[in-house]
């Protein structure tokens, strides 16, 4: 597997990720590596197995539809990078 | 006193031969005048543990500390800075937290709190527990006390150094492909790592949440076992916690282990397996077998495909993870973004470091439209093998053993620049986590000077009787209680 220039940018984009110009070049070998690593799964025939999600085959538990936690906004904001009346800021989205 | 287990430091204070507050005070003195050589801390708390200290000193003079079996009141730890603490800093090694106070504590915190236990410092860790060297940590390397031009193994590097250096005599790590386990060995300590679900993973920041536990690095298996009792149990706030009864894990240490079944993995002692390393393995097996346990060869036919399968895995989850961090609630916030996208970008863009960002571009990519069933879906199956062919083996035999990793400690920046050769010192540990079964690195002696670590691997929830085996050991050897030259 041999990632182009334009496939790691496709990636970080999709990830959300900003990465130097002058790091993709790197990027790219790495990721293309890891991805060969990886390919050998794919001699492995799997037809029959079941996908294993959970280690015990535990299935999601479930609760009352009840509200448990408190009100901490404040607490919760008082982290954050930006926030006015009680809200979080970003750039404006909508024009 | 620094060279003290748990164990001994319960008994002393029980025995009033010191107080928590000059325990504490010994260890933080440890801490300040050997740490700059190590970088084993991200935050050293002195004035909280003082607090904590005086605390448990009151509790202990009263009789009525609190906690199970009281045997943490008082006693310092570390804890790896991925376990959030209500009011100290948790960086999770990465410029993104390097300003994050977290609002609560973890599960894990909490248990130590309520035993009594009393909290020194967070420890350096690799960025978001993405590596196996701690070179990926934001906070720089942490150096392995045993020759500081090597590394202390990763991701838990800087609990595995402080123990080793007897800087603290115990710290929890996590384990998520051989996070507890790897470091361990190469600071030849004790690591545990319990079964999946054994301990709360609620402010413990997720990596890979079908793989990551919690456990211990100690000198001792007795110690471990005196940790993991308070660290473990049902916590309804991790939706993937086990209910089931936590065991006084200390009760069966002394059990005899003649007549035990020992498995050992022919695909574990392969031509990547360093041959110094080997022969310390197999001198450690014989060991046993002079306790009277029976050795059967076994075979792991598809653990060879573990590293391959825990590279979409660990990548995949971790890229659904660390799409919390955004720059709008907490962590780091990029300055003057021009629109939203530039604000998640650049603030993701330069919060995290390399290899962070790696994993996150393998997992998108593994989950993007047309990949999922080539990638993730294929590992899922194949960690399916690799859990049924354990399966298989512990219907023949109670543990299973080999090699921690297959080096011993390498040096710094040897490895840092290649990331697959970094991945491939997991290839022992990391398929004891596909199969989500409890795993220990014990000291097993030198290669070149430097700790081998054996790897002790045990059917699901059977701790008990991984300590068992894991103390038999230390029982009759020493190389537990072997310290780094200049931190005796």
């Amino acid at each position: 597997m041999s990632l182009e220039k334009s496939d790691v940018e496709k990636i970080a984009h999709l990830a959300r990720l900003a990465i130097d110009e002058k790091d993709v070049p790197e990027y790219a070998r790495n990721l293309s590596n890891i991805l060969d690593l990886v390919e050998q799964m794919s001699a492995v025939d799997t037809d029959n197995v079941t996908p294993m999600a959970h280690p015990l085959d535990a299935t999601q538990r479930l609760r009352k539809d009840e509200v448990t936690e408190i009100n901490q906004r404040e607490h919760f904001q008082k982290i954050a990078p930006s926030v006015e009346d009680g809200l979080y800021l970003v750039p404006k989205v909508i024009e | 006193m620094h060279s003290k287990t748990i164990a001994q430091l319960a008994q002393g204070l029980k025995d009033k031969a010191f107080s928590s507050e000059e325990l504490t005070r010994s260890y933080l003195d440890r801490i300040e005048k050997l740490d700059p050589q190590l970088n084993s801390f991200i935050t050293v708390s002195a004035e909280h543990a003082l607090a904590q200290a005086k605390e448990a000193d009151k509790r202990l003079a009263s009789g009525d500390p609190r906690g199970d079996a009281n045997a943490l009141t008082g006693i310092p730890l570390a804890q790896k800075d991925i376990f959030c603490t209500s009011g100290i800093k948790t960086t999770c090694g990465s410029k993104m937290l390097d300003n994050f106070i977290a609002p609560y504590d973890a599960t894990v915190i909490d248990k130590f709190n309520n035993a009594g236990a009393v909290m020194l410092g967070k420890t350096n860790m690799d960025e978001f527990a993405m590596g196996s060297s701690n070179e990926t940590s934001f906070y720089g390397a942490v150096k392995n006390p045993w020759d500081t031009d090597k590394v202390p193994g990763g991701s838990s590097g800087g609990s595995a150094a402080a123990v080793a250096a007897r800087l603290i005599p115990g710290a929890t790590g996590t384990d998520t492909g051989g996070s507890i386990r790897q470091p361990a060995a190469l600071c030849g300590i004790t690591g545990l790592k319990p079964t999946y679900g054994r301990v709360s993973r609620y402010g413990m920041i997720a990596f890979a949440s079908s793989l990551d536990q919690a456990g211990t690095l100690t000198q001792t298996a007795e110690d471990s076992a005196i940790m993991l009792g308070a660290m473990s149990g049902f916590d309804l706030r991790d939706s993937t916690s086990v209910d089931k009864e936590v065991p006084d894990y200390t009760a069966n240490l002394n059990d005899d282990i003649k007549g035990i079944k020992i498995g050992v993995p022919k695909e574990f002692f392969d031509e990547g397996l360093d041959a110094e390393v080997a022969r310390t393995i197999e001198a450690a097996i014989d060991e046993y077998k002079k306790l009277g346990a029976e050795i059967v060869e076994i075979s792991l036919p598809n653990s060879g495909l573990s590293v391959p399968a825990y590279y979409v895995v660990a990548p995949a989850e971790c890229s659904s993870n660390l799409s919390r961090f955004d720059g709008v609630r907490f962590g780091h916030r990029c300055d003057d973004p021009k629109d939203l996208e530039d604000l998640y970008k650049r603030s993701r863009g330069e919060g995290f470091g390399a290899e962070v960002k790696r994993r996150i571009m393998v997992g998108a990519y593994a989950l993007s439209a047309g990949y999922y069933d080539a990638y993730y879906l294929k590992a899922q199956k194949i960690r399916r093998l690799i859990s049924d062919d354990f399966k298989q083996a512990f219907e023949k035999v109670d543990v299973i053993m080999g090699p921690t990793s297959p080096n011993v400690a390498f040096n710094v920046g040897e490895k840092s620049d290649d990331p697959i050769s970094m991945y491939l010192s997991d290839i022992y540990t990391i398929a004891v986590n596909l199969a989500g079964l409890p795993g220990m690195s014990i000291p097993a002696g030198f290669a070149n000077n430097m700790p081998v670590g054996l790897q002790i691997i045990g059917n699901y929830f059977d701790e008990a009787r991984l300590l068992n085996v894991a103390h038999q050991f230390q029982l009759a050897t020493d190389w537990h209680q072997q310290a780094p030259g200049g931190f005796k």
